[in-house]
């Protein structure tokens, strides 16, 4: 039975706000993606001359640092799951969970304890709704970070790395991210943090590369002091960095397919009613038609 | 390219979030905790912690200026000189008075733990590189 005019009006009316609605953040989403892209290109430069200097004090000297020492029998591991402050964005917070679950299983397969540490909100949500322990969360600034945030969250983390773990402590950190492939692709990735396996820049050395003799100022072994919690830094800062940008990719997609299907939804809405009112006039000119008709035969009777 | 890059320096200055100053330089002058090192074209490869967190730059065009590059490190390798620090600043950008007030109210707030020390050392270093600026 067809819907009432008045109905399939008010309907087509929220649809359309709705329509508004997602198309707006589809547009806020996409000129984010670009400023997004343009931080992740400005934190390049520090990111590599720091893989760079890293990998010239492993390449030139063997000292041994506690950081990039594997512990002989490691039982904890601390994840850091770095998920989306808000939601609309599609499936991207689910399937960078999903990919965290999976790896905690693979975790305990191998008899380590599962630490959990997250960023975003929806990560949190999605701990405290299975009342899981955490360790520590941050959330606040997912689609922007800061490197102050990404400091921050590796001092915790190296803090933890660095205590005994009888004391609480872990023994290695995995970090699961969504990396940004390109606008229509972002995977959910899992990357070691520590130990740190060095030399992983993203362009390694070509193997006729003559690397230089290193002068270090004041000890190769203080030098790596300095540098490696910086690294670590860098490194979380970058999976953060990537991981707004497919956060912001996977909402533009998914508010654009939302439009798109609004469109429909008053296309479809907009046949309806036109069909209703047609059937409408329709039948009021029946009506009046079978009146005057009903009319007519009355007269004639009487005369 | 050995006599064209013999000539200067190529210098960038590198905060974790930008690059505050890239250019060709003759000299960077840096304390490391070792002491002052002056970096000239063809030096050997060095790595270096900065303390005392200004760096002196005299480019290919005799400017000259100061950058406040706090808990930063310094790596020098083919006369490429990369200063590297999370707020490295260039000296003529920080205005000296707001530096002056920032580094009383750090030390006001104590110098206990690692984080109070590390913005007494920040806020010193922005203040040393203004006035050597001016």
């Amino acid at each position: 039975m067809p819907a009432s005019l008045r109905e399939l009006r008010e309907r087509r009316a929220s649809v359309s706000t709705i329509k508004k609605l997602t198309r707006a953040m589809e547009l806020i989403a996409a000129s984010r993606i670009v400023k997004a892209q343009q931080r992740a290109a400005a934190a390049g430069p520090y990111a590599r001359e720091l893989t760079r200097a890293v990998s010239a004090v492993a390449t030139y000297s063997n000292v041994d640092h506690p950081l990039t020492t594997e512990k002989p029998d490691p039982k904890r591991a601390a994840v850091l799951l770095i998920t989306s402050d808000r939601g609309q964005a599609g499936a991207y917070s689910s399937s960078v969970i999903r990919e965290g679950e999976r790896l905690n299983q693979l975790l305990r397969d191998d008899a380590k304890e599962v630490v959990p540490y997250l960023s975003g909100r929806k990560g949190i949500a999605y701990y405290t709704f299975r009342q899981r322990e955490v360790a520590q969360s941050w959330s606040g600034d997912s689609d922007s970070p800061s490197f102050a945030r990404a400091r921050e969250i590796a001092d915790a983390l190296i803090e933890a790395f660095l205590t005994p773990t009888e004391e609480g402590g872990v023994d290695e950190i995995h970090i699961v991210f969504t990396r940004f492939v390109s606008m229509l692709t972002q995977r959910p990735e899992v990357i070691r943090l520590l130990p740190l396996e060095v030399v992983e820049g993203d362009e390694p050395p070509a193997p006729d590369e003559v690397l230089p003799l290193y002068e270090f100022e004041p000890s190769a072994s203080e030098v790596l002091d300095g540098l490696l919690p910086k690294y670590v830094a860098s490194r979380i800062h970058y999976c953060m960095l990537q991981a707004a940008a497919s956060e912001l990719a996977s909402r533009q997609r998914a508010m654009k397919s939302a439009t798109d299907n609004a469109q429909d939804l008053i296309e479809s809405l907009t046949r309806q009613f036109n069909q209703a009112r047609q059937a409408q006039i329709t039948q009021e000119i029946s009506e009046i038609v079978g009146g005057a008709s009903a009319l007519a035969d009355a007269n004639a009777g009487s005369e | 390219m050995a006599d064209e890059s013999a000539k200067h320096l190529e210098v960038a200055l590198v905060a974790a979030e930008r690059t505050v100053w890239q250019g060709q330089a003759k000299i960077v002058i840096a304390r490391t905790t070792d002491g002052d090192v002056g970096i000239l074209p063809g030096h050997a490869p060095l790595l270096g912690l900065l303390q005392g967190g200004t760096v002196q730059v005299r480019t290919t065009d005799d400017e000259y200026f100061v950058a406040a590059a706090p808990d930063g490190f310094i790596s020098v390798a083919n006369d490429r000189v990369s200063i590297l620090a999370e707020n490295a600043e260039m000296g003529r950008d920080i205005d000296l008075e707001e530096a002056k007030l920032a580094l009383e109210r750090a030390q006001a707030a104590g110098t206990d733990s690692e984080d109070e020390q590390e913005h007494v050392r920040l806020a010193e270093a922005r203040v040393r590189a203004a006035e050597q600026a001016s």
